[in-house]
């Protein structure tokens, strides 16, 4: 067992955890006599992807493709490949993934254990709505494939499983055609939730991508204003002048000072952010990448929250403009502004993950400097509003929600741990799952 | 396109290697000891992009095989622009520090089966007046320690072959490559607890790959090897032979 910090993107989880591998996927899982988890590229913010005590097995090693029908899109991978190799391998051959977080930097296993959401959540759905089928391996060395017609509870246990199931090895995934590597999108200002719910109701129908950067301090009349953006895939090769692609990848190569980001700096950057754009609709095109994964050219940017590190939270409510001003009330009156926040419509394209977090409604993605117990009292109260409208929390996010809340976000936890395997454990698991 | 035959294509080092000629087109001979090892390894070389993926088994300690491999591989490749020799075992020293039939066995993984097939290599490069014979050898083989000087013996000797056998080479315009890793995160070392000295496979997979191509003669890989060893080395046999190493 030897200390480790930082072993997840928030920064503040330390844990003491044996770090083991799989190298090889017709391999059995290493030997341990305590209890493992999977663990991917750690892009997770809090503790669901950490065994403080316990095993984690480094799920990276497994990093190799299998094989790529280019005519149909169907690629098969093992489990540790990351979404950016994978997009390396097939946006030149015109196939682009189904469904991506905001950072390309995750595994395949990590992606379908999260049941990681998109911009076009309302068009296809989740990731795991996309995969075709994975080989699950339990710590008895049994290996079920896993797909919605072969060990579907299985299938849809570890769709959004958080890594308990076993251990995915291998998956495949249905690719999506693109015609090329650019993206027409186009950004509106928008000044209020109302407009913002109409600009959400009227884009779902014509734009693949939809979502909102939200000024969290804004209050009164202008709760919600921001900027709404939407996009589509380039139907055709773009001739004439081609959209650069910063290529920087600067990384924060220290810590930042705790408190450097305070309302001030926050401030700053919602000004700075919501004022750079004069015209009320601006259209571009964009590069994929600089359109889905904007924080991925700064390495290591969470380091920029300080040695405290930092909390996101993220939540799914009922399309009812009652829950959201809640929630918009409530941060703007902690001046605890988030740094990010980002605002989304999720569709009604059902995940087959039994716990999966994505659901139909309005989805927060918001930032918090970790300030200690102001911090926390202020999730605690944005989590009074989310079970009141009978939302989520999203896991994959979430160092700090109660057992109390957990299960009354997901009520079949309890039908899920049936599946869970005898071997495996996660911190978040034992802090969700603690008696009340 | 390039005819790129890599000797130990199981190891995580060669792998990362292999991929980066996959993508560039390469034709690729992989020899390992586990065919289904090797077929996992084929497999992901030719989504990459590799033009052909060949794959042959072959134990390596068994050096009466070694011509029959090389000859397979011209056979199937025509001719061979790159050979890369990866195979390797790290034993635990305590475990066989005390018998020399395990010493010996060591030796033979990681000593004499490479100088058997350096020498059968040398045979085919040298009328062929071109190409390149990368080799691992290990920092390992530039000072002897109490905590593996088995495995360190073994290096020492694929260094100073590598080295003559460059010197002899450089005539004929074919380039000998000493490849120094220091600590590689991979199967070999997986019990290993991990610091920040600890480079992955796709690091030093991608320092060969560019040594490769700039004809070098000696890498320490990461690079800032080659100053611990410089230290390393300069600390009189006096003090070292006391120290804990
Ligand atoms: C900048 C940023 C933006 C993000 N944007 C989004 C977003 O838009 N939408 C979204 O949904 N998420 C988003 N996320 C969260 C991120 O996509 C998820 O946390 C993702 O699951 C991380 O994958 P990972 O490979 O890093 O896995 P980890 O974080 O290491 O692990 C995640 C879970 O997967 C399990 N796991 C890993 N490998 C395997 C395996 N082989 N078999 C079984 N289980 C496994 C682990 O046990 C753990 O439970 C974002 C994160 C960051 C840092
Ligand atoms: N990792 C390090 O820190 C480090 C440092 C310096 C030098 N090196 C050297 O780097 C090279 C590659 O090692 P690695 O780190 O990539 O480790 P690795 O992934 O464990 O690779 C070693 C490979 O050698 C194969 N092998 C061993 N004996 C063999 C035999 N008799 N016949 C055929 N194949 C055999 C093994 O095959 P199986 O899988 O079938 O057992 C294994 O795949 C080795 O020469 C090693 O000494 C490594």
């Amino acid at each position: 067992m030897t200390k480790r910090k930082n072993l997840s993107w928030g920064r503040f989880n330390d844990v003491e955890v044996k770090i083991q591998s799989l190298n090889w996927r017709n391999q059995n899982l290493p030997i341990s006599e305590e209890k493992q988890l999977p663990y991917g590229n750690g892009r997770s913010y809090g503790d669901s992807c950490l065994n403080d005590q316990g095993s984690m097995i480094d799920g990276k090693k497994l990093n190799r493709f299998i094989s790529f029908d280019r005519q149909n899109g169907l690629l098969k991978v093992e489990a540790g490949v990351m979404l950016s190799d994978i997009l390396a391998l097939t946006v030149p051959n015109g196939w682009f993934l189904p469904a991506t977080p905001g950072t390309k930097f995750v595994t395949v296993g990590g992606a379908i254990a999260n049941d990681v959401h998109g911009k076009n959540h309302h068009v296809t759905g989740t990731f795991g709505c996309n995969i075709t089928q994975f080989e699950l391996l339990r710590s008895d060395g049994q290996r079920l494939l896993c797909s919605p017609t072969e060990n579907k509870d299985y299938f849809s246990a570890s769709i959004g499983g958080l890594g308990l199931t076993g251990m995915i090895t291998w998956a495949e995934l249905k690719l999506k055609r693109i015609q090329s590597p650019y993206i027409d999108c186009e950004s509106i200002k928008y000044n209020s939730l109302n407009e913002f719910m109409s600009l959400s109701e009227e884009s779902a129908a014509q734009y693949e991508y939809t979502v909102a950067w939200v000024d969290c301090l804004a209050t009164g009349d202008q709760l919600g204003k921001g900027h709404f953006i939407r996009g589509n895939h380039t139907g055709s090769i773009i001739t004439g002048k081609q959209p650069s692609l910063s290529q920087s990848n600067l990384s924060v190569p220290f810590s930042f000072p705790n408190g450097v980001l305070n309302g001030l700096t926050v401030n700053m950057f919602n000004t700075l952010y919501f004022n750079r754009q004069f015209a009320r609709t601006k259209e571009f095109v964009s590069h994929y990448d600089p359109f889905f994964y904007p924080l991925d050219s700064i390495l290591d940017w969470n380091r920029i929250y300080g040695s405290k590190g930092f909390f996101q939270y993220q939540c799914v409510v009922p399309k009812n403009d009652q829950a959201m001003r809640e929630i918009m009330h409530s941060i703007a009156d902690a001046k605890m502004g988030s740094f990010l926040t980002v605002l989304k419509e999720f569709g009604d394209v059902e995940s087959p993950g039994m716990l999966s977090f994505p659901r139909k409604g309005m989805t927060f993605a918001l930032d918090f400097p970790n300030q200690g117990p102001r911090t926390l009292a202020l999730l605690e109260r944005l989590d009074d509003i989310v079970k009141e409208a009978k939302g989520a929390v999203y896991p994959a996010k979430d160092a700090r929600m109660s057992a109390e809340s957990f299960q009354q976000y997901y009520p079949n936890w309890k039908a899920f741990s049936e599946y869970i395997d005898p071997h495996f454990s996660s911190s978040f698991w034992r802090r969700v799952t603690a008696p009340i | 396109m390039k005819n790129v035959l890599i000797i130990g294509a199981t190891s995580a080092i060669a792998h990362a290697t292999a991929r980066l000629y996959a993508q560039h087109g390469a034709q690729l001979y992989l020899i390992g000891r586990n065919k289904e090892k090797l077929d996992i390894n084929a497999s992901d070389l030719q989504v990459l992009g590799a033009s052909s993926v060949f794959v042959d088994v072959v134990d390596l300690d068994d050096v009466s095989a070694h011509q029959g491999l090389i000859d397979r591989c011209i056979n199937q490749l025509n001719s061979i622009d790159i050979a890369l020799i990866a195979h390797g075992t790290l034993a635990d020293q305590a475990e066989i520090q005390t018998s020399y039939e395990k010493t010996l066995e060591a030796l033979t993984t990681n000593g004499l089966s490479y100088l058997s097939l350096l020498t059968r290599l040398a045979n085919y490069f040298e009328p062929q007046r071109k190409g390149t014979i990368a080799v691992i050898s290990s920092v390992a083989g530039d000072r002897g320690r109490q905590s593996n000087y088995i495995y360190g013996t073994a290096k020492a000797a694929v260094s100073t072959f590598t080295q003559g056998l460059r010197n002899r080479l450089a005539k004929s315009g074919v380039n000998v490559l000493t490849i120094k890793p220091g600590f590689v995160d991979t199967p070999m070392t997986a019990d290993f607890d991990k610091s920040a000295l600890w480079a992955s496979p796709e690091k030093v997979g991608a320092e060969i790959f560019e040594a490769i191509k700039r004809g070098k003669d000696i890498i320490y890989t990461p690079f800032f090897w080659r100053y611990i060893m410089i230290v390393i080395k300069s600390i009189p046999e006096i003090l070292f032979k006391k120290l804990n190493l």
